[in-house]
């Protein structure tokens, strides 16, 4: 019962979502009712179909420079956390325990006290209003979570298998590809979701760091469909939910490797 | 096949000595138990063997090439883990091949070697499993399988057995035997159990906090253990002690006196222990000691009284027949020439001569 109640609660604003991008008017009914009275794909037509003014095709220019940002944050994020947390987890060096609090420190930050300097160096390294700067200041925001994330996975590893496999004549570089990385799958899968999501959905440094129309992702479109006189909220609806779609389909895809338990077996319990 | 050669080897974790200053020949093709009580550096020592840990100080050799140096995967050695450390995103097959691929060996000849090595352990029907659908007989094994496969010249265990119940662990304690037989190579082995120490090993090590307490055959060390410390550790129950006074041939204790036949030598103080295994004590109608029962446990065939006596605790074995009840006074008697005399502090004095 309380898990219907739950259920309805967070899927209400969706439906009414959907019901904006379906129905015919441009205005926001006040309804409660979340269900369309009429259908029409209009709106996501006009999404889909729009140009900018020198004609060319403005949503897969959008869509693109999302894809490439997001995953481009997902493989320097990844590759970084990944060699990051392995390091935190086996081994004791200086300024490791410092270096894990600095990771939880920042993260209680918000994002936007960080969008001043993170400009400032932007600018310096001549990134500004560039998709490559924005992955490297996405990879970098979300690397912390990433780093603790990963680092509390390798932990539950034992130590034991790669001491195993550097007997059975593996480099101790063998020992993490061949066996640390497999088990590590989930947390792997978790971490790219996380960090592709990240940049994915993400607005104001976005809107902040890009201002080359051609160069927007989506969210930042999106927002431009926010008129100044006049909101399409039809056109809005239809937007978000056409933004929405590639990051479910990536969360159905990895939901396999989410499950955890790749490491039973192995050594007795 | 390889001699291990540890020379004055220190180890230290911490500031704790782990690891002080043992001094240990391995020979080729021999099986060497090591027993001691946990904590006692085992484990430490087949690691720094494996060169999974650094020695702090002294030699680790193999075949004669001093390895300090080198790399594990270098010193041709195989180390059964005690949690077995099976891969479990890899199949049995896999698993065995994993070393094997690393070497670059031919893939014929890795086949060839993970069918044999299947076949000697009974795995031929689990290769393509993963370790989670294996029982503990089976990982054990796998884990084995996994050394065996790479002929290696060292063979290093620590306590493969220990997890697994009685009948298989009979089982395999035939099949390690069997094994040894069969490849020949150096074994150094690792465990808690007193059986397997006495039926494995060619020789067995005995430690105490990182000190190798004495090596040698497992019945030289029965019958001739160096100090207390081996008297007592090995054979269960353990080693009566009791203390007493010696006089020329006679050793007199509270309550009790007996005499050797041979001559103790001389040179340390009048106050000894004087050691008795249970086995060699009998519950009688008359004997040297009396003692009231404390508990009595019942093994079948015959059993051990354990008794307070005046001199201390003390434990016989009673016969077939024998009715002991617990709050009874009994006496004692002991099989001829069956003392062995320790000096106060645990060094050995004297055992008994008629032993086999
Ligand atoms: N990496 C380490 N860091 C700190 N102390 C350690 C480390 N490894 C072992 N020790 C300590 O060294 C001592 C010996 O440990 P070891 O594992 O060799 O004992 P063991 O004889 O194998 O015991 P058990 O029979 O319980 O397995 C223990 O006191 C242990 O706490
Ligand atoms: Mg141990």
């Amino acid at each position: 019962m309380a898990l219907a109640l739950v259920c309805a609660a967070t899927l209400y604003p969706v439906l009414w979502v959907v019901k904006l991008a379906l129905s015919p008017s441009e205005s926001l009914s006040l309804s409660a009712n979340p269900f369309p009275q009429e259908v029409t794909f209009r709106h996501f037509a006009a999404v889909l179909g729009a140009s900018d003014s020198a004609g060319r095709w403005l949503f897969g220019r959008n869509l693109l420079a999302s894809l490439t940002v997001s995953a481009a944050t997902t493989i320097i994020g990844l590759a970084l956390a990944v060699t990051a947390a392995y390091a935190l987890s086996r081994f004791r060096f200086p300024g490791r325990e410092a270096g894990l609090q600095t990771l939880l420190i920042s993260q209680m930050f918000p994002a936007t006290l960080m969008l001043i300097p993170i400009y400032a160096i932007l600018q310096r390294l001549h990134l500004l209003n560039s998709l490559g700067g924005l992955a490297l200041v996405y990879s970098t925001t979300s690397l912390p979570f990433c780093v603790w994330m990963l680092k509390g996975y390798f932990d539950t590893i034992p130590r034991d298998l790669e001491e195993a496999a550097v007997m059975d004549g593996a480099a101790p570089w063998q020992a993490f590809v061949l066996i640390v990385l497999p088990l590590a799958k989930p947390a792997l899968a978790v971490t790219a979701l996380f960090s592709f999501m990240t940049a994915w959905n993400e607005f104001i440094l976005a809107a902040t760091l890009l201002n080359d129309a051609s160069l927007f992702t989506l969210p930042v479109a999106l927002q431009r469909l926010v008129g100044e006189y006049r909101v399409e909220w039809g056109k809005f609806a239809a937007g978000a939910i056409l933004v929405s779609v590639p990051v479910m389909g990536l969360f159905f895809a990895l939901q396999k490797h989410l499950v955890g338990g790749l490491t039973a077996g192995g050594v007795k319990g | 096949m390889a001699e291990v050669s540890l020379k004055g080897i220190r180890k230290t974790f911490e500031g704790n000595p782990v690891i002080k200053g043992v001094d240990l020949e391995v020979g080729k093709g021999e099986f060497l138990v090591m027993v001691g009580p946990s904590g006692c550096g085992k484990t430490t020592l087949l690691r720094l063997i494996a060169g999974l840990e650094r020695v702090d100080e002294g030699t680790v050799s193999i075949g004669g090439r001093v390895v300090n140096d080198v790399q594990p995967r270098d010193r041709d050695v195989a180390m059964v883990f005690q949690s077995y450390a099976l891969y479990p995103h890899m199949t049995v097959r896999e698993n065995l091949a994993f070393g094997l691929r690393l070497r670059k060996l031919p893939e014929a000849e890795i086949e060839a070697r993970v069918k044999d090595a299947a076949a000697l352990l009974e795995l031929t029907q689990l290769l393509d499993r993963r370790p989670k659908a294996l029982s503990g007989g089976q990982r054990q094994r796998v884990a084995m399988g996994r050394a065996i496969v790479r002929r290696p010249q060292v063979f290093l265990f620590d306590e493969p057995l220990s997890n697994l119940d009685t009948a298989l662990r009979v089982q395999m304690r035939g099949e390690l035997s069997r094994l040894h037989r069969r490849l020949g190579s150096t074994m150094v082995y690792v465990t808690h159990d007193q059986v397997e120490a006495m039926t494995l090993a060619t020789r067995v090590a005995v430690f105490n906090g990182g000190v190798l307490q004495q090596a040698g055959p497992p019945l030289e060390l029965y019958h001739r253990p160096a100090n207390r410390f081996v008297a007592t550790f090995l054979g269960s129950p353990a080693m009566n002690l009791l203390p007493a006074r010696r006089d020329g041939k006679k050793l007199a204790g509270k309550g009790f006196a007996v005499e050797v036949a041979s001559g103790l030598p001389g040179g340390a103080g009048p106050d000894v222990l004087v050691g008795f295994r249970p086995q060699e004590l009998e519950v009688a109608s008359s004997g040297f000691i009396k003692g009231e029962v404390e508990a009595v446990e019942r093994l079948g065939f015959d059993g051990y009284a354990f008794l307070e006596t005046e001199a201390g605790k003390l434990c016989a074995r009673f016969g077939k027949g024998v009715e002991v009840a617990v709050g009874e006074t009994v006496s004692v008697e002991a099989a001829r020439d069956a003392v062995h005399v320790f000096t106060a502090d645990g060094t050995a004095l004297r055992h008994p001569a008629n032993l086999g």
